[in-house]
């Protein structure tokens, strides 16, 4: 018997809790299809997600691809389908795959397992990142260095702690709902080891009574705690400055990993900043999003981004 | 002590030679790992003390791991007892890269001096008065630290104090009781022969 799994026909970050929901009480080696026939819409977030959905189960998925002809083309356009193909059965109408030529679509779902890939995926972004932030969401120039930054320190995490491969997307779309502004976003979705377990393979790790996924993503979001930390001050700091870039740029981070989901709000954004009890799912999905910036707004300066204490460089 | 001898290294140079000749990107940690082994390799090589400049004009993006593992790391070195002594200055660090170098600085509680334009920079950690007696060897080095005291309006004993720990961190270099911040060129200061 085969159990059909509804994806939602929006799926964004927070819809896409439905579908967990849904997958987190099937057994393992249940016949499952992940039926997307009436999706609409899809954020670099879900689509990303579905992908490390069938990563988490050891039997190969089917997918009903969605009906509507633009949705399909566009998931075609952002590659999903070229991946989805390895990972899923999938059964419906596939549109050959193009390269993607629109702008909206600032970087294909692209799958991270090695450090190459986070130096091919930086190396491919930049010029239409500069393009894109600098031209379009009118954001300052130097954006674009600081979003390579924190696209690469994203991408690490899958790397250096996910234990298995995951894929990052990078588009724009205007977000009507919630801003009324074009935002960029960044996805990060893997289904590895996830935070609270990467967190407790460091040594001399202690858990504490609550000690749990919840604790776990504030340590490593908040406190920039790292299992590397031992010996090796250095680390922990990918996701601060994940944290930071978003803050100057009035932007939203969530990350989500295990059962609970950690989420720095600006604003325009009604998020709760920790949601804990979600259904259960492995590794970590993460999602940037950077709105355009209107005429006269300046970006939130925080720490030395201004000439502080220890800023050596004096305005010219 | 001996003039020190001046070493520029080009790490966009090093990055192509070490990682990948199609890089320009500072990224990853074990980006950073072979860049800096790479670096440290030249540095212990000298022979007796160097300047030792890195050369960022050729680095487009800089992520955090990067500034960790070769800028922390090899401030850090310099600074070792078991190090022979050498400075450490930095040159072609556009604004993109300050973030990262400037985050790294601080959580190592570190220290680094940059060339820009011509004008020596300081960034990192250091508290206003290092910066202000920094500033006065900046502006009137090579100086004796009763000169600077005059300049600063300050006692002699402090500011060799505040100049001896400047020195400890490799934020100034002192040469016959003058202090200089290193890389900078002047009739008492190092002569540079590059040698890379």
């Amino acid at each position: 018997m085969t159990t059909v799994i509804s994806v939602p026909p929006s799926l964004d970050e927070h819809s896409m809790e439905q579908l967990f929901d849904q997958l987190a009480p099937v057994p393992e080696g249940t016949k499952l299809l992940l039926d997307a026939r009436h999706v609409r819409w899809a954020s670099p977030y879900g689509l990303t997600a579905l992908l490390c959905v069938a990563q988490s189960r050891p039997d190969r998925l089917g997918f009903a691809v969605p009906e509507a002809a633009e949705t399909v083309s566009y998931w075609a356009r952002t590659g999903f389908f070229r991946h989805a193909a390895d990972w899923f059965e999938l059964h419906g109408q596939v549109p050959r795959t193009r390269d993607a030529h629109e702008s909206d679509v600032l970087l294909e779902i692209t799958p991270i397992t090695k450090s190459d890939d986070v130096h091919a995926v930086v190396g491919r972004i930049q010029q239409k990142a500069a393009d894109i932030l600098h031209g379009q969401l009118n954001l300052d120039t130097a954006v674009t260095g600081a979003f390579g930054m924190t696209l690469s320190e994203a991408c690490q995490n899958i790397v250096e702690h996910a234990g298995l491969g995951g894929w990052v997307g990078v588009q724009t779309y205007n977000y009507a709902r919630r801003l009324g502004r074009r935002v960029v976003v960044i996805a990060v979705c893997d289904a590895g080891v996830g935070f609270r377990r990467s967190l407790e393979s460091a040594p001399g790790h202690r858990r504490s009574d609550r000690w749990d996924d919840a604790m776990a993503l504030e340590d490593a979001v908040l406190r920039a705690v790292s299992r590397f930390r031992h010996g090796d001050a250095g680390r922990g700091q990918g996701l601060a400055g994940i944290r930071r870039f978003v803050g100057r740029w009035s932007g939203k981070l969530s990350v989500r990993s295990g059962t609970a989901r950690l989420a720095i709000t600006p604003p325009w954004d009604e998020d709760v900043p920790m949601t804990e009890g979600l259904a259960a799912f492995p590794g970590a999905q993460m999602q940037i999003v950077i709105p355009e910036r209107l005429e006269g707004e300046a970006p939130v300066r925080q720490r030395g981004a201004s000439a502080g204490a220890s800023r050596g460089r004096a305005p010219r | 002590m001996t003039i020190p001898a001046a070493m520029h290294i080009d790490i966009g140079h090093v990055l192509r030679g070490t990682v990948c000749d199609l890089y320009s990107n500072l990224v990853t940690r074990p980006t950073g790992v072979a860049v800096r082994t790479a670096i440290e390799r030249q540095v212990r090589e000298a022979d007796g003390p160097v300047v030792t400049t890195i050369d960022f004009s050729q680095v487009q993006l800089l992520d955090f791991s990067c500034a960790d593992e070769i800028v922390a790391k090899l401030l850090l070195l310099v600074q070792r007892e078991d190090t022979p002594v050498g400075y450490l200055t930095f040159r072609g660090l556009q604004d993109g890269h300050l973030d990262p170098i400037e985050t790294v600085l601080e959580r190592h509680a570190l220290a680094l001096v940059s060339w820009h334009e011509g004008e020596a920079e300081l960034f990192g950690a250091v508290t206003d008065n290092e910066r202000r007696c920094w500033e006065a060897v900046r502006l009137h080095g090579p100086a004796t630290a009763s000169q600077l005291a005059r300049h600063l309006e300050r006692s002699v004993a402090t500011l060799e104090e505040e100049l001896a720990h400047l020195v400890q961190r490799r934020l100034v270099m002192e040469r016959e009781a003058r202090f200089s911040v290193p890389g900078a060129v002047g009739e008492s200061g190092p002569r540079p022969t590059p040698l890379a």
